[in-house]
């Protein structure tokens, strides 16, 4: 059985099948899924963290069906993500971001925080301890009370990450994480991934439109082109698929491919 | 370390003022101010509670031992800032703009009317007012009763945000007020607009007067509330909440029980609201539905907004420089524009004596407020006490 496998997902938008009959499964690792703009990818990704209901297929998370579920049980089983576009509690300082977070881990009542209860004090100085723990690990421990909005770009992509990591997830969904950074952050941020891989036994779903970052990290690759998916394997595999090509590039004669979708 | 006498002197002189001058509103603005200067003051943190605690606990009862009026004004504030607290849960943490607060407060006032007085013996039979000693029941009777009202509200609303939120929040206000002036038929719940009278009070400790003893408690119901709200926002709860009013999407996605916290953030606020309503109610004997107004729904609001979205001690100075400004600023520019008019004063060669009835101070009072809003949403839009993150200890 798969640590996280979906089944003939499908979600329409009105008359616009956004996904249809889409398969996706994964172990272990890093498994990428590309895609022109506009191919679904984002689409399946809400669909996987439950903030999107699908209209036909299932999604199990260790064995459990998640369609059906709220997101924040979502993330209490086990599955956190990121955003295309950044979207952190801007108002907030970086290590509150990232004990945000930390909500699902928590099992405090109203009472303990009333009382200041001893557990309550023992929980939150353990989660503070975390919170440092994770921003160091992003390389962001020197901002922690810095507001999040006052943070620069790369900063705030990586302290994104830092809060997809506090609630312990074993899967992490990354929605173009590298979106906007240079090759050498890229790079960078890369590394960081498959540090978490190899030390967390994290698996890792990329969305990722930076192709020499997606060859290089990915264990995997799935293409997605008008919510279908039309090849998956190995990098190499994908990078030579005359359908994806075709995806991509257009066929030759056929005229672009770019004027259908738009 | 010039501040440390300059914080006690302040203090001292200006209550002194205050004995002296029993009448003036300027100087028992001045004795509020000391207390603002105290709380900004660079002194020891000891020096400072000691000086608020003094000046709370000993001169402000020994002033409005002085004039009563003072003391009442005093209570008034506590009342507004325990309302304007609460709403800060739900609309400066939460980021849930609700127009119909005062609908807690409400229903907290008209549980202890009904039962704290004989009008219960219309519903059920005999056996009331209950006994003074209930009142102290009652606060947590109110306290329970507007939470679970703030939950009744929650529930329908939880989808909806900003103006819809807005607009449905106002609704509800409106809702409960028109209920109160309506629910005298068939069965006799409120009295409708002729209110409820009289109330019971409880008995004083210490044979306490009734002004002082309403003045302690809500002194004592706001600290308790100022406490209880520091250690929400404090913790993962207050954490959820404002996340919730950040990014609601992204909240939800980082495992933030959306349903549960909304409705919590409903339920503390309300509870505040519902504490204060007992509270009113036996300090005026008498309510009826025009002291739960729309406009007094925006008048907490426009507390919270004025004193810092957010901010506890925003909260607190918004409310006091609201209520305090509504009761004595106002009211005292206009007596004093009419003694100017009365003693035929001529300002650039026109006598004040000839101002027409409609130039009349009295009648632009709220006016000066508005105005004063508008200056200062333009000038300072974040508050006078604008919420302040925490800054953690890092270790190592």
């Amino acid at each position: 059985m798969a640590l996280f496998e979906a089944r003939r997902v499908t979600k329409r938008f009105g008359g616009l099948t956004a996904l249809h009959r889409v398969d996706f499964a994964l172990e272990q690792g890093i498994a990428s899924i590309i895609g022109p703009n506009g191919a679904g990818k984002t689409t399946l990704f809400n669909i996987f963290t439950g903030l999107y209901a699908a209209d036909d297929g299932s999604v199990t998370f260790r064995g459990q069906p998640l369609l059906g579920l709220r997101p924040d049980q979502i993330t209490a089983l086990g599955i956190c993500r990121t955003f295309q576009n950044i979207r952190l509690f801007s108002n907030m300082t970086a290590i509150e971001n990232v004990l945000v977070g930390m909500n699902s881990r928590i099992a405090l009542g109203l009472w303990d925080v009333l009382s200041h209860s001893r557990r309550f004090r023992r929980t939150e100085s353990h989660l503070a301890a975390r919170a440092i723990a994770l921003l160091d690990r992003v390389g962001l421990q020197a901002n922690a009370n810095a507001v999040a909005r006052s943070l620069p770009y790369g900063d705030r992509r990586r302290l994104e990450l830092a809060r997809a990591l506090a609630p312990e997830p074993a899967l992490l969904l990354l929605d173009e994480p590298t979106a906007g950074m240079t090759q050498g952050e890229a790079g960078t941020l890369m590394r960081l991934l498959r540090g978490l891989v190899a030390d967390l036994g994290l698996a890792i779903i990329l969305i990722e439109h930076n192709m020499r970052v997606v060859m290089e990290v990915s264990d995997r690759v799935t293409v997605l082109d008008h919510g279908e998916k039309i090849a998956e394997g190995s990098p190499r595999e994908v990078q030579e698929n005359v359908r994806v090509i075709e995806a991509y590039l257009g066929t030759r004669g056929a005229g672009p491919r770019g004027a259908r979708r738009a | 370390m010039i501040q440390v006498p300059l914080s006690v002197g302040v203090v001292a002189v200006s209550a002194l003022a205050v004995a002296m001058f029993p009448r003036s509103v300027l100087v028992f603005l001045l004795f509020q101010g000391s207390l603002l200067f105290v709380y900004r003051a660079r002194i020891p943190e000891r020096l400072r509670w000691s000086l608020l605690a003094a000046a709370l606990l000993v001169l402000m009862p020994v002033i409005g031992y002085f004039n009563s009026y003072y003391l009442e004004v005093a209570t008034q504030v506590g009342i507004f800032v325990a309302l304007a607290l609460g709403l800060n849960i739900v609309v400066g943490l939460a980021g849930l703009l609700d127009l119909g607060y005062v609908a807690f407060f409400a229903v907290g006032a008209y549980s202890w009317a009904i039962f704290g007085s004989p009008h219960a013996n219309i519903i059920l039979r005999g056996g009331f007012p209950l006994a003074g000693w209930w009142f102290y029941v009652f606060l947590l009777v109110g306290l329970a009763v507007a939470a679970t009202t703030g939950i009744l509200l929650g529930l329908p609303v939880l989808r909806l945000h900003g103006d819809y939120l807005a607009i449905v929040t106002l609704g509800f206000g409106e809702v409960i007020r028109v209920l109160a002036n309506n629910l005298d038929k068939p069965i006799n719940f409120t009295n409708g607009p002729k209110g409820i009278t009289p109330i019971s009070r409880p008995p004083t400790p210490f044979g306490l007067p009734y002004g002082e003893y309403f003045y302690f408690l809500a002194l004592l119901i706001v600290v308790a509330v100022v406490i209880v709200n520091r250690r929400l926002e404090d913790s993962h709860i207050g954490r959820a909440w404002e996340a919730i009013r950040e990014d609601e999407v992204a909240a939800r996605a980082m495992g933030v029980p959306l349903v549960r916290m909304k409705l919590m953030a409903f339920a503390c606020g309300a509870s505040f609201a519902g504490v204060m309503g007992v509270l009113f109610s036996a300090k005026q004997v008498f309510i009826n539905p025009e002291s739960f107004t729309f406009l007094e729904s925006i008048g907490v609001l426009a507390m919270v907004i004025l004193g810092g979205m957010g901010s506890i001690p925003g909260a607190v100075v918004g409310a006091t420089v609201v209520t305090v400004l509504n009761l004595q600023v106002l009211k005292g520019f206009s007596l004093w524009l009419n003694e100017l008019k009365n003693a035929g004063v001529t300002v650039l060669g026109y006598s004040l004596a000839d101002l027409p009835t409609q130039f009349e101070p009295a009648k632009y009072e709220r006016m000066v407020f508005g105005v004063i809003l508008v200056l200062m949403m333009i000038f300072r839009p974040q508050g006078i006490f604008p919420a302040r993150r925490r800054q953690r200890e890092l270790g190592g």
